[in-house]
């Protein structure tokens, strides 16, 4: 069989010379050095990941599954590690595919890695923690690339504002933006949407949205990291960087609110802390949010969201109309019942295709054949606000408005890191423990 | 000199076989109160599989043959999220190791990580885990109690399942008094339910038929058994390849035919379709939730290199 020549990752290659490698400790050499330049042809889509964590990873293999003509041609990360083992992945499932397209010299490590990867792409998938989303997603659409970005989008209010700018720009130049909200691409999610809007269940009056469960990972400091690394290894317990589990995770049950409800909130109480979340590498983050979101035909939603194990998990989204109720969640279920407990809907969703999937299917063939379809990231926009908003009123213990929450200067993250020499945007104390916010006491900003 | 070679005898039988007696009995944990109920099942001949008499059957459920099984314990109930959660939290490990019999390192064992979506509840079977998320279980276990833990293979499944029946179910051909016995797609609502609410078999085992679908360690063949003219003592089919391997017992979802005792069905790739990550989680599906796991544990003690053939490997998915 006849391979291209310019294909020069394969699993022959990888598992040659990885022997070597070990042994001279050197990164990337497997990838042997090309005498072909990558070059266009017709009809091909140039993918650039940045960001090469497991996610990322995951949505790189999504993108190129979706369309035989998507290359993937460059990735970049902070890490070399991460990197390393992204392409070992990737290599494991298309090792033998002219699909992956990655040289030598387009892996990019470093700071501003994600300039030298996005430069050489058709469309972006940025998949780093959300600190950096804003600054990717506007050197992007800058350069007239298409986007794929997971959520949320930003971390704080100088982002957002960043997001809405490039966003405006998008929609300017027809670039189509996908955000990892995948509920929107879940069957299950829009068969139940549709019928909320032919009015099944009449109004929304009400609803409770939960992401209760155990927690996450935590990466222990070691001795050899500078600050700035540990926090960008340990990311999910700085702010700067994941913006709390009530933004990086509960965000996509705000979401489900502000889409089926149609509107985003108008303003913000609620109540949070850390219970037992008080370990030498938990950072800053809370526990548990508790909050009541008022939309503007006076619509509550409750929001709950615990990393707490041993306490009662759940995961979905339930809401009560006028004239029915609604229950969804991510396993594609979806059920509309009357108020006698009638079943008007009942999903089902055995073989429904994967909803990470769905959304590079979509992205790519609208890519493929030029049409403009995607603006996500005023989605994005608004549940990463929605969550931002929510956090501002369990750290603060006030009533917060959308317009306040917009109208602030929140801004937390660095945008000029260059390496992780750099000083990092929060320190400990001397007890080794992080500020963390004090309901009553810490102000709105 | 007679008596010599019989004391050989005596004492290499008395090292192979447990000096505790063949009784059910409760495994305690230190540092908790949860325990796990072992239920002890005498082996002995067994017809394994379907005749083809035998409605609603399957081809891979056959030819029926005989098989022998040694004797072991199995747990009364599905493995509880409770059970669960002390090998995924991890905060009695350093409390009062008994594993001398072993001298297992319990820190050198693979910590499971969180589900990226909890279905934690007390009382009910843990699910959604995989075949490698079990067998860790079972190994830890081991670690912790000093008795050797593990999935079961697939003949003692179903052995410990039909309870010395030889109809369609272990409460007999019909499945009208199902609904006595399993949780199942018409009484289910489409839920799962706490363990051991419905009537146990005839050995006292909860659950067998339905609730949660149970992992065993053998790889699935759809051509059904594999057997030869010999009767095989405690057969189990290892394989390198993740898929596909074998559920028993059927579930919450499934109609009664599924629910047989001979029924079988098999790990799909699909069961992580919506695993946003890659590699994909060794630890957990993102669609079985109506698979769980019992465990087992054998009569005869087993040395310290038997062991390691009964931990399912991990073998990465991208």
């Amino acid at each position: 069989m006849k391979k291209q020549q310019n294909h020069t990752i394969n699993r022959r290659t990888f598992l040659g010379n990885s022997a070597k490698i070990a042994a001279a400790g050197i990164i990337f050499n497997k990838l042997s050095a090309t005498t072909k330049k990558y070059n266009s042809w017709d009809g091909e889509i140039k993918v650039a990941l940045v960001g090469c964590g497991g996610r990322g990873t995951g949505a790189a293999i999504q993108a190129i599954a979706s369309d035989r003509d998507v290359r993937l041609v460059a990735i970049a990360d902070v890490f070399k590690d991460q990197a390393q083992s992204c392409l070992d992945s990737l290599v494991e499932k298309y090792g033998d595919s002219e699909q992956l397209s990655v040289l030598k010299e387009t892996i990019f490590i470093g700071f501003d890695a994600y300039k030298k990867a996005i430069d050489m792409a058709d469309v972006v998938i940025l998949t780093t923690p959300p600190g950096f989303r804003p600054q990717h997603f506007t050197y992007a659409v800058e350069n007239n690339k298409h986007v794929f970005m997971e959520k949320p989008v930003a971390t704080d209010i100088v982002g957002i504002k960043k997001v809405i700018d490039a966003g405006k720009l998008a929609i300017k130049k027809k670039l189509n933006v996908v955000v990892g909200l995948q509920r929107h691409y879940q069957r299950s999610y829009r068969k139940v949407k549709k019928l909320i809007d032919r009015g099944s269940v009449g109004r929304i009056i009400s609803g409770q949205v939960y992401w209760n469960g155990a927690g996450v990972w935590v990466r222990p400091r070691n001795p050899q990291q500078t600050e700035l690394e540990y926090q960008m290894r340990n990311w999910y317990y700085f702010n700067w960087l994941c913006g709390d589990h009530i933004v990086e995770q509960h965000i996509h049950n705000l979401d489900v609110a502000n889409w089926f409800i149609g509107a985003t909130p108008i303003s913000a109480q609620g109540m949070g802390g850390r219970e037992i979340r008080n370990g030498k590498d938990h950072g800053q983050i809370f526990d548990h949010h508790f909050v009541e979101f008022t939309y503007p035909k006076g619509q509550i939603i409750s929001s709950q969201c615990r990393h707490q194990p041993g306490c009662m998990n759940r995961v979905d989204e339930v809401f009560q109309g006028s004239q029915g109720n609604v229950h969804v969640h991510s396993g594609n279920y979806g059920l509309i019942q009357s108020h006698r407990g009638r079943k008007l809907y009942l999903h089902d969703g055995e073989n429904d295709i994967n909803p990470y999937q769905q959304e590079h299917n979509e992205l790519f063939a609208a890519i493929k054949e030029g049409e403009y379809l995607y603006k996500d990231f005023q989605r994005g926009v608004n549940s990463t606000l929605t969550a931002i908003l929510g956090r501002m009123s369990t750290y603060s213990g006030q009533k917060i408005t959308w317009d306040e929450a917009l109208s602030s200067n929140l801004d937390i993250v660095p945008n000029n890191l260059t390496s992780f020499e750099d000083s990092a945007p929060v320190y400990p104390d001397k007890q080794g423990k992080y500020p963390i916010p004090i309901p009553g006491v810490t102000k709105f900003i | 000199m007679d008596r010599f070679p019989f004391l050989i005898f005596v004492s290499i039988l008395f090292c192979q076989i447990d000096n505790s007696k063949f009784a059910e009995y409760d495994e305690t944990l230190i540092g908790t109160d949860q325990r796990i109920r072992m239920i002890p099942v005498s082996g002995g001949e067994f017809r394994m599989g379907s005749l083809e008499s035998e409605r609603r059957r399957r081809e891979d459920e056959g030819p029926a043959h005989q098989v022998i099984v040694s004797d072991y314990w199995i747990s009364s109930l599905e493995i509880s999220w409770d059970l669960y959660e002390l090998f995924l939290l991890r905060n009695i490990d350093s409390l009062l190791v008994d594993n001398e019999r072993y001298n297992m390192d319990i820190d050198a064992i693979s910590g499971a990580t969180m589900p990226y979506v909890n279905y934690n509840q007390p009382g009910y079977p843990v699910i959604n885990v995989t075949q490698y998320a079990a067998s860790q279980f079972c190994k830890w276990l081991t670690a912790k109690t000093g008795n050797f833990y593990r999935l079961p293979t697939e003949v003692e499944w179903e052995h410990a399942c039909r309870a010395g029946s030889e109809e369609a179910y272990s409460f007999g051909k019909a499945s009208v008094s199902i609904k006595r016995y399993a949780w199942y797609k018409k009484n289910s609502d489409g839920k799962l339910h706490k363990g051991g609410l419905k009537e146990p078999n005839a050995l006292g085992i909860y659950d067998m038929h339905g609730n949660a679908a149970e992992w065993v360690l053998d790889f699935y063949n759809s051509q059904g058994y594999s057997i030869n003219n010999n009767v095989q003592i405690d057969p189990v089919q290892f394989s390198e390849r993740l898929y596909p391997r074998v559920v028993r017992g059927g579930s919450f979802k499934d109609g009664p035919a599924r629910l047989r005792s001979a029924a079988r069905d098999y790990s799909k790739e699909l069961w992580k379709r919506r695993d946003p990550q890659s590699p994909k989680s060794l630890w957990w599906h993102t669609d079985a939730v109506h698979v769980g796991f019992r465990i087992v544990r054998s009569k005869s003690i087993a040395n310290k290199n038997d062991l390691e053939k009964y931990w399912i490997k991990p073998i990465k998915e991208y």
